[in-house]
């Protein structure tokens, strides 16, 4: 019995925080629960989002990958050169989602064929793609871009932002390929026991190496929205943003062991995360206090799921 | 034997999400006592030992120390009432030295400067210690660097020297040899003289007939049947276990052999194995003896693609094959069942499905989409024929007894249709009812066609199943041994020959 209460409280313990602190700023701040507000958080909460669900095939494995802002940063400057250049929208996106993919694809075959710690790989491509990014731009921001490149990162689809929609579909997506597909199911198995998933056959080195790719191929995607809502390509865009990545992931009970969590529990703590960034905005609370506030918050969800065994 | 009740645990009822694990159990130990407790994978000896161990809290009942009433909320209070476990998985840091691993939470401290761990009394202690036991090692090396039945003397040797009153040994002779076992029951007996009760767990009857002075039977999670080990024969036991007498212990038949479906030339692995080359046919069951660590699962994991091998050729019917990982084995269709269910068998936090399936999916997928219904069926049916307990498919395989837990890595080959299955200690841990499933498993196996390596130190185990026998010894095989010709001392004499060759 004692199970299934844990099982409801760790899927539904982050998301009853969520709905209380939605509570909470829309009494404290009724310029909060404004539609426009909303919308701005969930666009905002977007490019983190979309990130962290590529974090979460990763984290499931145990691996981690601390690239993503980096990797954001480069395939964002590479997307707003070619689309300053005139290249067709389509073709824009296609590079720059081929070249997140392949940074990332590098990752995983460092990682696999050099047997070296994801922590330490990722870290040394951190400050690589970093670099790339300001020695591709020189610093300088790369800007004006044509209506249907702004159209990824500000239009609107059925009255529904762009971002928003990008991001619901990426959830969708994983969430079908973890259930459904063979990646999926090895995934979890590579994270929940990695020699007993290859004494049984499982190519293990190979899904490693899809989960990196994937994750950087959402960075890439985190980078078209991202640069084509700010209407600028910049070397320091995603600064930092790997934590948050990380946070919502494991906000949202997914376990840094590997091997047990969701998709569905990182779009709550990618939401959780946009909420309070966007509340805490609204309140006035200085910077340097919402730094403490989000560190709290992720302390305690791993607590949370903690408490749970 | 005298009168004052160790432990006494009354009505102890204990439940799981969907499982009754104990109903009603009544369980005593007395001082100097070896109390056997024996039963079926899943009949509850697991959970009562953990409710003893304070590792689970009982739903009813009540558990006296020395006539004292105790209610553990968690291990620590248990252990420190003089309560010590061991249990089949070792609590050792394998990293950590077989002196630190010994003195861990209770280092010797020297009095000045205070804290400051006094490394060398602690070594003279551990030899001491372990001296007692027939142990001879260096204390400062890695505990991971020892073998199995090493680390279980060790386990055993710390539960003694924390003056443990009640030692509750789960499987204890597994890993050993008989050799080794010897030494075990040398220190059980050693145990015995002062008064410390011992609950011995075991599948193993020759060894409870041997040792234990009482057997305590349960099923299903419920009290069977308590009595003196000599007025309960093996018989009587078995028939406790599982409700009804077998009597076919051992199924095997004699199947024809066939052609030759793998062979062996010249495997050899610097420091593990020299010039392996042998042939397995259709329809044959081909036992690897050998003392633990001469190198027999190390062999079966150089066929398998788990270590790479430094000279030699695998064919598989007649064809040579390059297996340099585990993949490339399983698509040759051969499947390993090894040794160590838990860290090497399973995801167990997985269900039985996804565990079943694992090897299959990216066969039977269609675009990396799981066809899952068609799975399940063919689980469905693969279960069936296991007679594989579970509450569902969906059930994670942790909440699965060790019996049906290797029925779910069996599943996994025989959906995948392998033609050479290489079994690393096919019954460990397993109890009896269960292994005469395996058993016959097997030799349904064989009869298909399929052959089979089996790897195992259980000697009744390798006479009776296989239809020929290679013994194992420092790496190279020592002799082959016919069925008709192989015995208990055949086999030792070969698996103790030493000829100071080099690996």
């Amino acid at each position: 019995m004692n199970n299934w209460l844990g099982h409801a409280f760790r899927q539904y313990g982050i998301v009853l925080g969520f709905v209380g602190v939605v509570v909470a700023l829309s009494i404290l701040e009724p310029s909060f629960r404004t539609t426009n507000n909303l919308t701005n958080v969930m666009r905002q909460t977007s490019v983190i989002g979309v990130m962290a669900v590529g974090m979460t095939f990763v984290i499931l494995t145990a691996g981690i990958d601390l690239s993503v802002g980096s990797i954001l940063a480069l395939t964002g400057v590479v997307c707003a050169d070619l689309e300053r250049r005139g290249l067709p929208v389509i073709a824009v996106v296609a590079v720059t989602l081929l070249l997140g993919t392949f940074i990332g694809t590098l990752n995983g075959v460092i990682i696999t064929l050099g047997k070296v710690t994801p922590f330490v790989v990722t870290l040394g491509t951190m400050s690589i793609a970093r670099g790339l990014a300001h020695i591709f731009t020189n610093g300088q921001p790369i800007s004006g871009f044509s209506p249907s490149f702004r159209y990824i990162g500000s239009g609107e689809l059925f009255g529904v932002a762009v971002p928003i929609l990008i991001f619901g579909a990426t959830v969708l997506a994983a969430a079908a390929i973890l259930r459904y597909t063979t990646l999926g199911r090895y995934t979890y198995a590579i994270g929940g026991n990695e020699e007993a998933a290859r004494l049984a056959g499982v190519q293990v080195d190979y899904y490693k190496v899809a989960v990196y790719a994937i994750v950087g191929l959402t960075a890439a995607l985190g980078a078209l929205v991202l640069t084509s809502r700010l209407n600028s390509g910049e070397s320091i865009a995603g600064t930092g943003y790997e934590l948050d990545v990380i946070a919502a992931v494991v906000i949202g009970g997914t376990s840094l062991m590997g091997g047990r969590g969701s998709v569905w529990g990182t779009l709550i703590g990618a939401l959780l995360i946009g909420t309070i960034n966007n509340g805490m905005n609204l309140l006035m609370i200085s910077p340097y206090y919402q730094l403490v506030v989000k560190g709290l918050i992720i302390v305690a969800a791993v607590l949370l799921d903690r408490l749970r065994e | 034997m005298p009168g004052i009740p160790l432990v006494s645990m009354e009505q102890i009822s204990k439940a799981f999400p969907g499982v009754q694990a104990l109903q009603q159990v009544d369980f005593e130990l007395l001082e100097g006592e070896v109390h056997a407790l024996v039963g079926e994978n899943g009949a509850g000896k697991s959970t009562l030992i953990k409710v003893l161990a304070g590792v689970h809290r009982a739903d009813a009942g009540t558990i006296r120390l020395s006539g004292r009433p105790v209610d553990p909320r968690s291990p620590r209070e248990m252990t420190e009432a003089g309560v010590r476990v061991i249990y089949q998985e070792l609590n050792l840091v394998p990293e950590l030295s077989v002196a630190e691993n010994l003195f861990l939470g209770r280092e010797p401290t020297l009095r000045f400067p205070f804290g400051i761990v006094n490394w060398s009394a602690m070594r003279r202690q551990t030899t001491e210690i372990l001296s007692r036991f027939g142990l001879k090692v260096d204390p400062r090396t890695p505990v991971g660097r020892l073998g199995v039945a090493c680390q279980q003397i060790i386990e055993i040797a710390k539960a003694v020297s924390c003056n443990a009153k009640v030692v509750v040994m789960d499987e204890p002779t597994a890993a050993l040899t008989e050799r080794e076992t010897e030494k075990l029951f040398t220190i059980i007996h050693e145990l015995k003289k002062r008064q410390v009760g011992i609950v011995y767990i075991s599948h193993r009857l020759e060894e409870i007939r041997r040792i234990a002075d009482r057997v305590t039977v349960l099923r299903d999670g419920k009290h069977v049947a308590t009595a003196k080990q000599t007025e309960l024969p093996a018989q009587d036991i078995i028939r406790h276990m599982v409700g009804r007498s077998i009597d076919e212990y051992y199924p095997k038949e004699d199947v024809p052999k066939g052609g030759v479906l793998l062979e062996v030339r010249g495997l050899t692995r610097h420091g593990v194995c020299r010039q392996v080359s042998f042939r397995l046919h259709s329809g044959e069951i081909l036992g690897l003896a050998g003392l633990v660590g001469s190198g027999r699962t190390e062999i079966a994991e150089l066929i398998f693609g788990r270590r790479k091998a430094d000279a030699g050729t695998v064919s598989v019917a007649g064809t040579p094959v390059r297996i340099r990982a585990p993949h490339q084995a399983v698509s040759q269709g051969i499947g390993l069942i090894p040794e160590d269910r838990k860290s090497d068998g399973l995801v167990l936090e997985m269900s039985v499905f996804d565990n079943a399936t694992l090897s299959i999916l990216q066969r039977t997928c269609v675009l990396g989409v799981i066809r899952h219904r068609a799975l399940m069926r063919s689980v469905e049916q693969v279960g069936k024929q296991l007679r594989l307990k579970a509450a569902s498919l969906g059930q994670h395989v942790k909440h699965l007894s060790g019996g049906n837990q290797q029925k779910v890595v069996l599943a996994r080959w025989l959906l995948h249709n392998c033609q050479i299955y290489i079994f690393d200690e096919p019954t460990r841990g397993i109890d009896v009812g269960a292994r005469s499933e395996i058993y016959r498993l097997m030799e349904d196996l064989a009869k298909q066609g399929a052959g089979i390596i089996m790897i195992s130190s259980d000697l009744p185990e390798v006479l009776c199943m296989s239809d020929r026998i290679l013994v194992v010894s420092e790496g190279a095989i020592a002799g082959e041994l016919r069925r008709d010709e192989a015995t208990p001392e055949s086999i030792m004499r070969l698996a103790v020959r030493t000829d100071g060759g080099k690996l």
